[in-house]
């Protein structure tokens, strides 16, 4: 038996026995994952021990390095994990930005002392982030932001507005785009921040959406003092790692495509889509669309792992992974009717269709607009001429 | 195993690249035959050397004289063929028809001419305009030792050219294959030039007499030889479909950084930008697609029948965009013959019909998936 068989076997023997069963129904709503925090809310029992067992092993980071509470496996074992994870249904034991985001950005331009710091403390779930990125000036043309950072000495000075902040008002720390340079060109001024959201000064507003859900937040910073150590990467080079985690961002926002499930459309919409053949034949041709992206999706973080990706095809990823998210919430509406339209009825799960779909219409706003990430394919990867 | 290319693959896959580039261009290969108005509408020199560099072994055992190689290998070939719109009969002959005939009698039969670039192969299934294999009526009535053959076939691929026609056809047992000789009796052969100069042939069948021996693989065991084949050809396909239409967008990107209008390229033109880009998002994901369906069958997978269907219609489509954004964006000149564009065009066209098009794929994948 090769090493990987046998890596396989003691994976879904520990995973059979230490994954609670609570741990393998899929997840309901956003309310309903693990977001591990400094004052952790857990749903259940269950919901705790699995992320306290995955994190002992290192498995909620299962590809970053052991010394950084990592898992520390290769590639190909890290796939093995997920497909034995898949295979059981278990769910993700914690949901991060850290993990998501931050995370791959520290390990790339983080010094040893925050790598060491912070990412320990991400892989055991200890810290819920929010991420300071976009300002009601700067959406699409983000380099324009104007959060103002100045050098006092023994410590930074920060003023200014975010908006769009991902449950910031649940948030532990901040990772934070800030101006340090208002002289230098716009992309050469800006700095990668890391602060406390319990710092004098910050305060938050949730933004009331479309779906009647408030994820986001108005994030304001009134003379908030930050630590010298806290910038990530070089004084005004921030723009690199920005741009490094967008790309991340842009993968995690593209898997949303999946849909999380392994079946079809067709399958989960069962009757409506048998009588109606107009119907019928959209969600075939969206399921087309569908498994081609998985097999798209796995192709690319097989690439991505081996080094072999385009940088600018998280782009992609995230332009095709959205786009095909929100046509399945759109057939999903259209195949439910009228059902479907009932916004606070128990029978409806408090509309819980309806708000998913308008959820939805932001994936391709967030993370980079739609338009933002074609305009990448064309100069990255198709390498089209113009600003 | 990983979704991308092996170092071999990779390898194979330059050398095919370099090949098809300097043997299987178009300006020596598709518009020399159509300029001769070739009755093949492909070249048998070319053929062999398709044989001497091995790709017609590729899925052929190597204890057979093959290369033992897989779905993934004949893939990459038939990538740089649909690349370089090369006419040639390796579709047919190196997959689908190797595939229908491997582990029979019939292998040692044909399978040497096959690896010496010599025996050209054809598959009669379609009996009307569209691709229906579930509904195949030609009959086969048993006489004295052997059948004998009625029915009509059309858009039969290289069918006025191949040596051995593959023939699907309802006898007493069920769905029977047979492995036809040209020159039979009673088989009348009407070679049809397609829109892309390719020769297909409308086959009639007025009791056409075959031996016993003829039967390629069990009496009304045909539907599963059939789905080798259609698996194999369905795949193979999509990946001359993701070639295709890769090179169609590549010769259209190159363009818009060539032509100006209103004093600039038109490449700087965010609407050509937009579109070229979700372009080649599409073709990425047909590719993704295509590998997919092409691993699952090396694999022996339960899951490649709809991942097959997937890549098929997937392939297609992008390649179908890739083509008429093609034409649209090199505008007028795009219209004309001396222009390559249009040749991509019309090719699409006859691969999109073959095997089944974009539609037939996901009403196959929803009636696999149960709905």
């Amino acid at each position: 038996m090769t090493d990987l068989e046998t890596f396989r076997q003691e994976t879904r023997a520990w995973l059979e026995a230490n994954c609670p069963p609570e741990m393998r129904e899929p997840v309901r709503d956003e309310t309903d994952m693990c977001w591990g925090g400094r004052n952790p809310v857990f749903k259940n029992d269950a919901q705790k021990q699995w992320m306290e067992a995955m994190a002992a092993r290192g498995w909620t980071v299962p590809d970053w390095p052991t010394a950084y509470g990592g898992g520390g496996l290769s590639p190909e074992e890290t796939k093995i994990l997920r497909q034995e994870m898949a295979r059981i249904g278990a769910r993700n034991p914690l949901y991060s930005f850290g993990i998501s985001m931050l995370g791959p950005a520290l390990l790339k331009y983080g010094t040893e002392a925050q790598k060491t710091h912070y990412l320990t403390r991400i892989a055991r779930g200890e810290i819920r982030w929010c991420q300071g990125y976009s300002e009601p000036g700067a959406g699409s043309d983000l380099a324009s932001l104007q959060t103002k950072c100045e050098d006092k000495g023994d410590h930074w000075l920060v003023n200014g507005q975010k908006v769009w902040t991902s449950y910031a008002d649940k948030a532990d720390w901040i990772f934070c785009l800030v101006r340090t340079d208002p002289q230098a060109p716009k992309h050469q001024g800006i700095s990668f921040l890391l602060f406390d959201m319990a710092s004098p000064g910050v305060s938050t507003r949730p933004i009331l959406l479309i779906s009647g859900y408030s994820p986001f937040c108005e994030t304001f910073f009134d003379d908030v003092q930050v630590p010298k150590d806290q910038i990530v990467g070089e004084l005004n080079k921030g723009w690199d790692v920005a741009k490094y985690l967008l790309g991340h961002e842009r993968e995690m926002i593209s898997g949303m495509g999946l849909g999380g499930q392994s079946g079809t459309l067709g399958e989960a919409l069962g009757e409506a889509v048998a009588a109606d053949p107009l119907l019928r034949g959209e969600v075939a041709r969206f399921d087309v669309d569908s498994l081609a992206f998985r097999a798209m999706s796995e192709k690319f973080i097989d690439e991505l792992k081996a080094g072999k990706a385009h940088p600018a095809q998280p782009s992609m990823m995230k332009y095709a992974g959205t786009e095909l998210n929100k046509a399945r919430h759109e057939l999903v509406m259209a195949a439910g009717g009228s059902n479907t339209l009932e916004w606070e009825s128990d029978r409806s799960k408090k509309g819980k269709a309806a708000r998913e779909w308008l959820r939805t219409k932001a994936n391709s706003i967030e993370g980079g607009t739609s338009e933002i990430q074609l305009g990448i394919i064309a100069k990255r990867i198709l390498d089209l001429p113009g600003a | 195993m990983p979704l991308y290319l092996t170092d071999d693959q990779t390898m194979l896959r330059d050398t095919a690249r370099d090949f098809m580039a300097a043997e299987g261009a178009i300006a020596t290969q598709l518009r020399h035959w159509r300029g001769i108005n070739c009755k093949d509408g492909f070249g048998h020199g070319l053929w062999k050397q398709f044989a001497e560099m091995g790709f017609t072994g590729i899925l052929i055992d190597e204890a057979e004289g093959g290369l033992g190689l897989g779905h993934v290998e004949a893939g990459i070939v038939l990538e740089e063929i649909g690349r370089n719109l090369t006419p040639s009969p390796f579709l047919m002959t190196a997959l689908a028809f190797v595939e229908a005939v491997k582990g029979t009698t019939h292998a040692a039969r044909w399978y040497p001419g096959i690896l010496a670039g010599e025996t050209v192969a054809a598959l009669a299934l379609d009996e009307g305009a569209k691709h229906r294999p579930e509904a195949i009526a030609m009959r086969a009535e048993r006489a004295g030792n052997g059948f004998k053959l009625s029915g009509a076939k059309q858009f039969v691929v290289q069918g006025a050219s191949a040596d051995v026609t593959l023939v699907a056809a309802q006898a007493d047992e069920g769905l029977t294959l047979f492995a036809v000789e040209k020159g039979m009796a009673g088989l009348e052969v009407e070679g049809v030039r397609l829109a892309d100069s390719s020769i297909g042939a409308r086959l009639t069948f007025a009791d056409v007499e075959v031996d016993a021996d003829a039967v390629v693989g069990e009496m009304g065991g045909g539907a599963a030889v059939l789905s080798r084949v259609l698996k194999a050809g369905r795949t193979g396909a999509a990946a001359e479909l993701v070639g295709l239409g890769t090179a169609a967008m590549d010769m259209t990107v190159d363009y818009l950084k060539q032509r100006k209008q209103f004093g600039r390229l038109i490449g700087e033109f965010q609407a050509l930008q937009f579109r070229s880009a979700h372009l080649y998002s599409e073709l990425e994901i047909a590719r993704a697609a295509t590998l997919k369906a092409q691993q699952l069958l090396d694999e022996g997978s339960e899951n490649a029948e709809a991942m097959v269907s997937v890549a098929k219609a997937k392939a297609g489509r992008a390649s179908q965009l890739a083509v008429q954004e093609g034409v649209q964006m090199h505008g007028g000149i795009g219209m004309t013959d001396e222009y390559d564009i249009g040749l991509y065009m019309k090719r699409d066209r006859v691969l999109n019909e073959l095997f089944g098009d974009a539609n037939y794929h996901a009403d196959r994948l929803a009636r696999l998936k149960g709905y």
